[in-house]
């Protein structure tokens, strides 16, 4: 750390959502050095949650989704430009287009972007998408306003199933195909899976789980249909891949950090460790890209691709970044996050994946509205809600307080005591799509392992 | 104008709905939709929206980036 917290030279590689909070935080902690964001896209930092919901459905425009500011930041842009690597010995980063960027502290908020179908012949049909970017959302936006016969949505997430629900309200038939047995099993575990299944077929989605998309096929360079791993195909003229995400840490290979495909493994104050387990002290992570621990969770490392934690580690990092030691706070924010889809309004505390039992504690199913609650080894995990998100607060105190589960009386709506059942949540690997929260264990890094193995 | 909405904090009180029905909406029961960009006629609405919102979720500012930002 430079002799002066609030002077020196502070770089920030990544300018969405993190990456602005973070510098606007900075500012607002008063730093008073250079500031310098880094950003791959050309644009302004902005919000992607209106992407698959709002803009596909006209009410937002793709280009016009801007963040607000929170307050000046008073930096030096660097947008369009792709950061390639650090030299963490000279302390800057590299840029694609030559320049050099030096710091006295670097924050990482490089997020993650959309996996790509796996074949590329089938990915560069004309007609094959994936939503991630503005860009993205401009040009599905532009495919469903011509009005195909059908779109393909490969996965059953959270992305996967709002762009589902944003079809069929468009009036446009939908063909969702996930490789697990329901959607957002991944996320939300069997039963809310299993009601998901149940809301997308009765908004008329053509759901097909437990099956694989085997081939995207052509003719003449254009997508014209899909054929499936039961023998079936259909034909389809927009194909939308939404196969999770990919964290960008490639660009850190050379960099001595512990970063690798589940992204950037820092403390609990956002310190990022080096390959060999080392925390850096000069050198932060924060949202998408994080890999970080969480005692509600057995200090197992989180990745969360969520929004709130965006801003929450945002905030953690940059305090941390002009604070000398003693003064430094955690990252403690229980995970939380949000979706729109038929209809519905889905929100969830805790993490639901880290479970054994769930409850119905409030509604049913069949009301479409309710609470779920989450319990491992007796104890209250997550909570997620359908339609009754001012319940979700009462719950979000029990997770952090490490309340008992199955919760007691007062937490359900007086119709006396439910069973639980088991959670069910699947393996990650089962699925199509990739986990918006993944508990990766302990370990800094998995090349680390292999070394020790050796 | 552009705003955002902390919707992990949103408890769809919907006063913003309320007061300014063109910039946001519900989708189904709880569920908030609303543009991001605020038409200049409608933010004087936004500004009272901000203000009345229980739990505080809504952000709004001039756009942040380059430029001012």
């Amino acid at each position: 750390m430079a002799a002066d917290p609030l002077g020196g030279r502070i770089a920030v590689v990544g300018a969405s959502l993190a990456g602005l909070r973070a510098a606007e935080a900075l500012r607002e902690k008063g730093f008073a050095g250079e500031l310098t964001l880094i950003g791959d896209e050309p644009h302004a930092p902005y919000d992607r949650p209106p992407l698959s919901k709002q803009v596909l459905l006209g009410r937002a425009r793709a280009h016009e989704v801007t963040l607000p500011r929170v307050r000046e930041v008073d930096a030096r842009w660097r947008l369009g430009v792709r950061a390639e690597g650090v030299d963490p010995i000279g302390k800057r980063v590299l840029l694609a287009d030559g320049g050099r960027v030096p710091y006295d502290r670097l924050l990482i908020a490089t997020g993650t972007r959309a996996r790509p179908w796996p074949v590329p012949g089938q990915a560069a049909l004309d007609g094959v998408l994936t939503l991630r970017t503005s860009d993205d959302a401009a040009a599905l936006v532009e495919r469903l306003d011509a009005g195909p016969r059908r779109v393909l949505v490969i996965g059953a997430g959270f992305t996967g199933s709002e762009i589902a629900s944003a079809c069929r309200e468009r009036g446009l038939a939908v063909t969702v195909a996930e490789r697990g047995p329901a959607p957002l099993v991944g996320a939300l575990g069997g039963v809310l899976g299993a009601f998901a299944g149940t809301v997308q077929r009765s908004h008329g989605v053509d759901l097909r789980c437990g099956v694989t998309v085997t081939a995207l096929t052509g003719r003449g360079g254009r997508l014209t249909g899909a054929e499936f791993s039961d023998g079936t195909r259909i034909g389809a003229e927009v194909a939308v891949v939404c196969l999770g995400a990919l964290r960008n840490t490639e660009w850190l290979a050379a960099s001595g950090l512990a970063a690798g495909p589940r992204g950037v493994a820092c403390d609990a104050g956002c310190r990022a460790f080096d390959m060999y387990g080392i925390v850096t002290d000069d050198v932060f992570v924060a949202g998408d890209v994080a890999r970080f621990p969480h005692p509600l969770f057995e200090y197992q490392m989180l990745s969360l691709e969520h929004w709130g934690n965006a801003v929450a580690q945002a905030g953690v990092a940059a305090h941390n970044m002009v604070s000398p030691g003693p003064a430094r706070r955690p990252h403690l924010t229980v995970p939380a996050f949000w979706s729109a889809q038929f209809g519905l309004n889905i929100k969830s505390v805790g993490v639901p994946t880290f479970s054994d039992r769930i409850v119905i504690a409030q509604g049913s199913p069949e009301e479409g509205r309710l609470v779920a609650v989450y319990g491992y080894r007796g104890r209250i995990t997550a909570a997620v809600s359908v339609n009754r998100a001012k319940s979700l607060e009462h719950y979000l105190r029990l997770i952090e307080s490490g309340a008992p589960f199955p919760p007691g009386p007062g937490a359900a709506d007086g119709r006396g005591p439910r069973p639980s059942v088991p959670s069910d949540v699947p393996d990650p690997r089962l699925l199509s799509h990739g986990p918006t929260v993944a508990l990766t264990g302990h370990l800094p890094d998995r090349g680390l392992t292999l070394l020790r193995q050796d | 104008m552009r705003i955002v909405v902390d919707l992990n904090r949103c408890q769809g009180y919907a006063q913003c709905v309320f007061l300014a029905p063109e910039v946001f909406e519900l989708h189904g029961e709880e569920a908030l939709m609303y543009d991001p960009a605020v038409p200049d006629g409608q933010l004087e609405r936004v500004a009272r929206a901000v203000a009345a919102c229980p739990v505080g979720a809504v952000l709004a500012g001039e756009r942040a980036g380059p430029g001012g930002g």
